[in-house]
């Protein structure tokens, strides 16, 4: 099987995100770059998949160089190949010229691809646009938010969550998949695999190489602000007796807060 | 005329549609517009009935026996030829779970912008500026679509859903989809329920999450007896919580799991993480129960109890009954 995997690189979960409101953009400074964690079960599938079936398992990102370290950890982790497709744009939260970018790659550079796998949303942009853009363009099935994934020939099963269940989703190969958490445990990069990766040189793409035309590569979105919530204010603060406070709670939610 | 993708479930229409509806009729009247609500399936004009108490202005249905199962491809191929057909100037979906999944791929089959998980939206100049959180919650962005048509999806249960009053009478009209012989490659074979049959922490209006404070499994049961209580209520739990395998990871509320908006939040037993507190800040009120007096989750809570939530959440349930009762 031939695999694509698609990952970002993006803010660590635990980070404080603070704004640059002159450029409607997040501070970088201090923030803790990771791969996004739904991308890192993409990853860990590929890999699974390519361990049952043989193939390869080729990584690629859209973005600056700073992306290349999220590479070389896919690579680390077990990958064959990465490519970095060099985007110098500022982010804009534009799905669909990410989409654009990655359809025309998969046409261009990384034909005879059996399966896309994504994650099922950047952890940060939360858009989940990018899997069924790209599998619109590209005219191939898609199959999101999936926690299991079976493939036997042509053929593709995958579970995907739903409000209170899961659709089975039936389709045939060539195809889009994105993973949710619950799909496979990531595996940890090994030593070797770390020392090997960091002397890997990471192929470099760039966008000129696609054929885009400047209809295509416009942002679709244009951000009008950017700002932080407004701080929540600590409210009642109930100490004491169990029985008592549990009383007053309800009381205030009842009467006061009006929410049961 | 925008547009409203109306998604029906077990015979059902979405309560989310009705607000994404709602939202719709409410932006179009402030920018001059009409609408139409967009039923799609292989034989769908039963369920405008329903429709029509929330005055949709026209009820459009899309029909083809090959659009009986969900398929993203079908679906969107549908939508697509009909908004190019009728010119709408924006396309609406409810963010649920199929919603996310078809509106990104009839936004691109239209070479639109999408707007994704909205929970603002306005009218400037004639066009729509959409407001959505981004790093769950973390921030917050505005934003404009450069392209026609406009299309959003909107986050549940944030959109009041507004009946008319008295009986409306709506236009309906029933349009065969064009879907090619083989075109479908991909398709829903089966719905598989959750035995339980509780509702998704992102469509509960009222969330009682547990985190580590619980200290096992079992004692979840404690929140689920809470609930129980509390109608249209559903169980959220913390990264930690599912983590430890102590509840599966449809549960979770955060950075990496769901975003919720309800109108309570309970957090039981969760200290209040950074990524916990990005996924539940936009909850409408905030109830924390934590024995840390110092937890982070006091910071934000509109009203906390500092106590041992194994005294407290059995006798919390027996007074929500009793005021409930009254």
């Amino acid at each position: 099987m031939n695999i694509l995997v698609f990952v970002k690189r993006v803010p660590d979960t635990e980070s404080r995100i603070r704004i640059q409101h002159e450029t409607k953009s997040i501070i970088e400074d201090g923030l803790n770059f990771v791969a996004s964690p739904y991308d890192e079960f993409a990853v860990e599938e590929a890999l699974r998949l390519k361990e049952a079936k043989g193939g390869t398992v080729r990584v690629v990102t859209v973005g600056r160089e700073e992306a290349i370290p999220v590479l070389r950890k896919c690579l680390a982790m077990g990958a064959d190949e990465v490519a970095l497709i060099k985007d110098d744009a500022p982010e804009t939260y534009d799905g669909l010229r990410t989409a654009r970018i990655i359809a025309r790659a998969v046409e261009r550079k990384f034909a005879g691809a059996d399966l896309l796998l994504f994650g099922k949303q950047s952890v940060g942009a939360d858009n989940g646009q990018v899997p069924s853009m790209a599998a619109e363009l590209l005219g191939l099935p898609q199959a999101n938010v999936v926690t299991k994934l079976e493939i036997d020939g042509n053929t593709g099963t995958a579970l995907r969550e739903i409000e209170g269940g899961t659709e089975k989703v039936v389709f045939s190969l060539p195809a889009v998949v994105s993973a949710q958490k619950g799909l496979n445990e990531p595996r940890y990069e090994t030593l070797k695999g770390i020392m090997a990766a960091k002397k890997k040189e990471i192929p470099v793409i760039k966008l000129d190489e696609l054929g885009l035309t400047a209809d295509e590569l416009a942002p679709g979105v244009v951000v009008t602000g950017l700002d932080i919530p407004p701080q929540r204010q600590a409210g009642r603060i109930l100490r004491g007796d169990p029985a008592e406070t549990a009383r007053e709670l309800a009381a205030l939610l009842h009467n006061e807060a009006k929410v049961i | 005329m925008i547009a409203v993708y109306i998604e029906v479930r077990d015979g059902k229409i979405k309560k989310s549609s009705l607000e994404a509806l709602s939202e719709a009729k409410r932006r179009a009247g402030e920018a001059g517009l009409g609408t139409a609500a967009v039923l799609v399936g292989a034989a769908v004009e039963g369920e405008a009935g329903d429709l029509k108490a929330y005055a949709p202005g026209k009820i459009v249905c899309l029909e083809h026996p090959a659009l009986a199962d969900y398929s993203s491809q079908g679906y969107a191929k549908a939508l697509c030829d009909f908004v190019r057909e009728s010119g709408a100037e924006a396309l609406f979906f409810a963010a649920t779970a199929m919603g996310k999944d078809l509106a990104p791929r009839v936004a691109a089959g239209l070479g639109a912008g999408l707007a994704s998980d909205c929970t603002k939206i306005a009218v400037k100049a004639g066009r729509l500026e959409f407001t959505r959180p981004i790093y769950a919650g973390k921030a917050f962005l505005t934003l404009t679509l450069a392209s026609t048509p406009q299309v959003a999806t909107l986050r549940p249960n944030v959109f009041p859903v507004e009946a008319a009053a008295g009986g409306v009478e709506a236009e309906v009209i029933k349009k065969g989809a064009s879907i090619p012989d083989g075109f479908i490659k991909g398709r829903v074979a089966e719905v598989l329920k959750e035995q339980s049959a509780e509702i998704d922490v992102t469509e509960a209006e009222v969330v009682i999450s547990g985190g580590r404070g619980l200290k096992g499994p079992e004692n979840f049961a404690l929140l689920r007896e809470l609930s129980a209580v509390i109608p249209r209520s559903a169980i959220g739990a913390s990264r930690s919580a599912v983590d430890s395998g102590w509840i599966g990871h449809q549960h979770q509320v955060g950075q990496t799991g769901k975003t919720v908006s309800p109108n309570l939040y309970v957090a039981v037993g969760i200290s209040g993480a950074i990524q916990h507190m990005a996924g539940m800040s936009s909850s409408k009120c905030i109830v924390a129960v934590n024995k840390d007096p110092e937890a982070p989750i006091f910071k934000v809570a509109d009203y906390g109890i500092v106590g041992d939530l194994f005294e407290v959440i059995p006798r919390l349930k027996d007074e929500v009954k009793k005021v409930l009762a009254e």
